[in-house]
């Protein structure tokens, strides 16, 4: 059974990731093709198609980096650096990872906040939601520079206006989710409440918290991919000093495409993963709350 | 067994402003129901039976009339927790055990631990679902999950106990055998209840009083004595006594009707 179902979930993964891996080798020979001509050109040689996929999955700066250069790349900056190495790819990705776990929690304890005041009082109910709705249709790239400059101003830098920009991004789900959650028990809990005279508090503690429980954790997850996102974003404007946000930036400038590329896939793992461990949390929770 | 007054309704009206116009739920009812009083609401839906329900229990504000409840306002006798209250669904909560969901109106009351834990077991044994404490909602049936939310509404020792269709959403041998319970715990602990169902039979089965209702505008079309003994073994449904109630339950529906 066990084995079925693994081999079950396991081969469509393989089977997807064997489809984009094949399309990445070919995309790689396309788009890396002019410059090998190019390079053939200029020092009179004639490409074979052997010689010519070999040239396009080797180049120094790719249009398109191939696979195993990334999966190299990684190699070097994860497991043969130091991770105190300013070169090592971890070392990057803590000082990310420090400002999404910090904008993460601000985020996610303003959205509870805030979605408590919602649907405890009607005047919240009229007058956050818009503003709250209003502050997600501001592109955040607009807006990242100027939370740094203006928190630099007052003195303020580091890991503060990153996170600021990662709890911008994420407390929106997290008030979302838990409006939905906290409303979620229905007429007649709340009546069933009202018969034992049960106060405010009490309604709130012993039925609209737990009722909202998975409609939190969906949030949450929503919610940390988003702080993610938000901490490299908040990375590009600073000057390119750490972190994920500033390889992808100094790769630009340099067109280190293997290391751009590189920075991606990590970023991508680390949100799966961050993911992933929120879900193994919500499994856990929701089971042992019977709500799974 | 008929005691003091316990519930007295009078010229009760109640009207729902809707975007429709106004709906007249309940006009000019009058009932008393007195201490021990096993009392059935049975009427088509739309007649107010669950309304006047809602009303005792100060989940509805009637716009005239007046009702009282253990002598004085039905908001009153929530806040002092005069009745317990159960809903056409059990409503437990699926994060507590069946021990934990009797012992959340206990929590809410304040009451001591070592007495909750008392109290969860009494109630729980009176509803015949001793060693189910620790089990979770999802792993009882439907008919248990009901009678875990009678031991609840039972736990805080209220008089009252109101009950909204409590078996309207179980099949039929399940709610025979939940009828038969339900006598006997009204006998066993001598409380008042108030029980609105569509079932006729079930009414006359289990009433000391029927109160047949007919709709638009709701009001009370006929109140019934039951001359049934107390004692009340499932196959007196087959006595000419029983039929005869039923017969005059019957009339009095089609009587509200037919002046529509």
């Amino acid at each position: 059974m066990g084995e079925q179902r693994l081999s079950r979930s396991v081969l469509p993964v393989l089977t997807v990731v064997g489809f984009l891996l094949v399309a990445w080798y070919g995309a790689a020979i396309w788009l890396n093709a002019p410059w090998a001509y190019d390079k053939a050109t200029r020092s009179g040689v004639e490409h074979t198609a052997a010689t010519l996929v070999a040239d396009t999955w080797s180049q120094e700066k790719p249009k398109l980096p191939a696979p195993h250069q990334v999966g190299q790349e990684l190699w070097k900056t994860t497991v043969e650096k130091k991770i105190t190495s300013k070169r090592s790819l971890i070392y990057h990705s803590w000082v990310t990872l420090s400002a999404t776990f910090l904008g993460f929690v601000l985020g996610t304890g303003l959205g509870v906040l805030l979605a408590i005041g919602i649907v405890f009082n009607r005047t919240m109910d009229m007058s956050v939601m818009p503003w709250v709705i209003a502050s997600q249709t501001i592109p955040i790239l607009a807006i990242a520079p100027m939370i740094i400059v203006v928190l630099n101003a007052v003195g303020i830098s580091g890991l503060l206006p990153k996170a600021m920009i990662s709890m911008y991004l994420s407390f929106f789900p997290v008030v979302v989710g838990m409006v939905k959650g906290l409303r979620s028990p229905d007429q007649m809990q709340l009546d069933q409440m009202r018969t034992w005279h049960a106060s405010a508090a009490q309604t709130f503690w012993k039925l609209r918290l737990p009722a909202s429980m998975p409609y939190f954790f969906t949030s949450l997850k929503i919610a940390m991919a988003a702080s993610l996102v938000g901490a490299i974003v908040g990375e590009l404007p600073t000057g390119a000093v750490a972190g994920l946000g500033a390889r992808l930036l100094a790769g630009s400038y340099y067109g280190q495409t293997i290391q751009i590329w590189s920075a991606l896939i990590m970023a991508a793992a680390l949100a799966a993963a961050l993911v992933g461990i929120i879900g193994m949390v919500q499994r856990i929770t929701l089971k042992r709350m019977g709500m799974a | 067994m008929t005691g003091s007054t316990v519930i007295l309704a009078n010229h009760l009206d109640l009207t729902f402003q809707t975007n429709d116009g106004p709906v007249h739920a309940l006009k000019d009812v009058s009932l008393d129901i007195n201490a021990g009083d096993f009392v059935s609401f049975i009427g088509p839906s739309g007649c107010g039976k669950t309304t006047f329900l809602r009303v005792m229990a100060d989940l509805e504000q009637p716009t005239g009339g007046t009702v009282t409840v253990n002598g004085v306002s039905p908001e009153e006798a929530r806040m002092a927790r005069a009745y317990g209250y159960v809903f056409q669904a059990a409503g437990l909560y699926p994060w507590r055990t069946i021990g934990g969901n009797i012992r959340l109106p206990l929590e809410i009351m304040g009451i001591p631990k070592a007495e909750q834990a008392e109290r969860v077991k009494r109630v729980l044994d009176l509803v015949e679902l001793a060693g189910f404490e620790k089990k979770f909602p999802w792993q009882l049936s439907g008919g248990m999950q009901q009678r875990a939310s009678i031991a609840r509404a039972l736990s805080f020792d209220a008089d009252i106990l109101l009950m909204d269709e409590p078996f309207g959403a179980l099949d039929e041998i399940v709610r025979d055998h939940l009828n038969e319970q339900l006598l006997q715990l009204w006998d066993r602990t001598g409380k008042t209840i108030a029980f609105v169902t569509h079932s006729i039979p079930e009414a006359v089965y289990l009433s000391t009083k029927i109160v047949v209702m007919s709709p638009r505008p709701g009001r009370i079309t006929d109140v019934i004595d039951s001359p049934l003994p107390k004692e009340r073994p499932l196959d007196i449904r087959d006595t000419p006594e029983f039929l005869d109630v039923a017969h005059r339950v019957r009339e009095g529906l089609r009587a509200g009707h037919l002046d529509v």
